[in-house]
């Protein structure tokens, strides 16, 4: 592999972990939503509550990571992790579908996809 | 099928607005296997045959990027005069569709690979007596994977709407993208659907040339996604902007660009305001209709792949690689058109037929350009027309073209005579020299047969052979003629009059 070594640099625009406002219920509901989770109304209350107070201790990095750390997205200080362009065996058709839970025609089959819009 | 959208005359719209552009070009790179996993990326094999733990998503399977791909997508972005991130990541986009097996796309977001190039096109000058070089600037390209393939089941029309359910091939999920962003495209006035076309043209011969990809429109492998808006004439300020979709060829981009232009115009007219919103292009009725708006939904909550670490390059390697860049293909052409001396107009023609490939190699292998243009934009043109497919698609090599236009030059075959053996090499009988010899196609070698069938001919038509001889030399078509179908075709009709003349006059 070609790719050499480049000592990281910092990135303009990377988003560094800053403090954040408390986690309102609307914006939980907002992030159920978007993850398709559906939650009751007494869910809502308890896990606004819990969300909170799991993204308070994580703020806490925020209180040591001053400006000379470079915020990361990976615990490793690697770079250029790559596989040749070769080709592996794939699954069989029969074995990628196995779990599926409907099937037709060697595809996967799904529900309606504009329905919820 | 909602109602027809209103629309303007086209030069109305233009004249009261100024057309902004965006393009977003999707190539698929031509890598053997998946930008993550060692899948296989062959176009058409069976469905879902060609995935993994990786491409389909499941617990635990970790994706490891495909140096090929990365290769491809530095060299795109050299050849589009861009900078090369020294460190960028990956980013998950996050969004439900069942086209997507992880829900998220693996994709670049604010770190892309390559960023602030441009590309110069070649577009009819104003005047229309010439052409002109419109500079496209390029925001960014960077990395990131195709989707599956749904098939919509249920319903009237195969679409979407009204389907009952849908059938996925995963396939193509995973396969190695790259997505070329312009920045926006103003100053093109009533030639912006010509910019669009011109743009995705000379980027498709970039990709050709850099060979990262097949650049096949119609099976997907380069696909166009047009952002039009329009501002009142004078003013800056950008307008709402749409997104048509699904314009999968040069001639769509083109009218589609030219329809939103027009439906723009007519929203802003009436006093409404566009919404920003995806349109579906159709190329049967040539209209747009509205697709999805843009909502909450497309909170695609962006964050950097934990599961990829970053990619480096160092300076060296993008260096080495600027070494690999084939010739701007535009720069290409000129030189091609000089060194073979073609008009113009002849240029043009061998640009339409797509076959300068073709005619480089068969001069190479022999051929005069001349003869090379003219089999490759003429004859197999004609043929390729006719049958439906492309002229690379029939069998016949450059090398087939150098023989047989050989065979031409030293006299063994004459031009009607060279196109019964192309007939041959086209059904696969075997090479030109194969073909004529087992037809038993070849001029007569010496003119003793000639020579006897001229005395013969002349004797029969005395009344011909005295126009002839009072100098009436035109009249001489009829005896040539009478030569050729006494030989049966196996004489050069030249050779021929030569000697019919040297009898008469």
């Amino acid at each position: 592999m070609g790719w050499g070594t480049a000592a990281p640099v910092a990135v303009e625009g990377t988003h560094r972990l800053a403090r954040m406002p408390e986690l309102s219920r609307a914006e939980v509901a907002h992030v159920a939503m978007l993850a398709r989770i559906q939650l009751s109304d007494a869910e809502l209350d308890k896990l606004a509550g819990q969300l909170d107070q799991i993204v308070g201790f994580v703020a806490t990095v925020g209180e040591i990571a001053a400006d000379d750390i470079p915020p990361m997205s990976h615990p490793l200080p690697l770079v250029n992790v790559s596989r040749p362009d070769v080709v592996r065996p794939s699954l069989s058709s029969a074995d990628a579908l196995a779990a599926a839970p409907d099937a037709q025609a060697g595809r996967f089959a799904v529900p309606r996809i504009l329905d919820e819009e | 099928m909602s109602v027809l959208d209103a629309v303007v005359d086209y030069d109305d719209a233009i004249a009261r607005y100024d057309p902004v552009m965006g393009l977003e070009v999707h190539v698929e790179l031509n890598t053997a296997t998946k930008m993550f996993c060692g899948c296989a990326t062959g176009f058409g094999a069976e469905p879902n045959s060609q995935v993994c733990p990786v491409c389909l998503g499941l617990p635990g399977a970790l994706p490891v990027v495909n140096a090929a791909a990365v290769e491809s997508a530095i060299r795109i972005g050299l050849a589009l005069n861009c900078s090369i991130a020294p460190w960028c990541r990956f980013a998950r986009k996050n969004y439900f569709y069942p086209d997507m097996t992880k829900n998220f796309q693996t994709s670049q977001y604010d770190e892309p690979i390559a960023f602030d190039g441009y590309l110069d096109v070649e577009i009819p000058n104003a005047a229309g007596d010439g052409t002109e070089i419109f500079r496209v600037e390029i925001e960014r390209a960077h990395m990131e994977e195709d989707s599956g393939k749904s098939l919509h089941v249920g319903g009237s029309t195969g679409r979407i709407q009204g389907a009952e359910y849908s059938l996925v091939d995963y396939n193509r999920a995973g396969v190695p993208l790259i997505e070329i962003v312009t920045r926006p495209v103003r100053g093109a006035g009533e030639r912006a659907p010509e910019v669009a076309k011109a743009y995705v043209a000379a980027l498709r011969d970039l990709l050709k040339a850099l060979d990262v990809s097949d650049v096949r429109m119609e099976q997907g492998s380069v696909r166009c996604d047009a952002n039009v808006s329009l501002m009142p004439r004078g003013e800056q300020e950008l307008g709402t902007r749409t997104e048509t979709k699904n314009v999968n060829s040069l001639r769509s981009i083109e009218r589609a660009i030219r329809y939103e232009i027009s439906r723009h115009a007519a929203v802003l007219d009436s006093g409404a305001a566009i919404h920003q919103e995806t349109r579906h292009w159709h190329e049967d009725t040539g209209v747009t209709t509205s697709g999805r708006p843009k909502s909450d939904a497309d909170d695609y909550r962006y964050f950097p792949e934990p599961d990829l670490v970053p990619v480096a390059p160092s300076s060296d390697y993008v260096e080495q690689l600027r070494t690999t860049l084939p010739e701007p293909p535009d720069q290409r052409r000129k030189r091609l058109q000089k060194d073979w001396g073609y008009t113009d107009l002849e240029m043009r023609d061998v640009l339409n037929a797509g076959a300068t490939e073709l005619i480089e190699q068969t001069v190479a292998d022999g051929a005069s350009p001349a003869a090379a243009r003219k089999w490759w934009t003429g004859e197999l043109a004609r043929r390729a027309n006719a049958d439906g497919r492309t002229i690379d698609d029939l069998g016949v090599t450059p090398a087939h073209i150098a023989e047989l236009s050989g065979l031409v030059a030293s006299g063994r075959l004459n031009d009607a005579m060279a196109r019964q053996v192309l007939d041959g090499v086209v059904a696969g009988e075997g090479t030109p020299t194969e073909v004529a010899d087992a037809r038993g196609l070849a001029l007569a070698q010496d003119d003793g047969a000639l020579e006897a069938a001229v005395d013969k001919v002349i004797a029969a038509n005395e009344p011909i052979a005295a126009k002839v001889r009072e100098g009436k030399l035109n009249a001489a078509g009829a005896l040539i003629g009478g030569v050729m179908k006494e030989m049966r075709g196996q004489a050069d009709a030249a050779r021929a009059r030569e000697l019919i003349l040297a009898r008469l006059t």
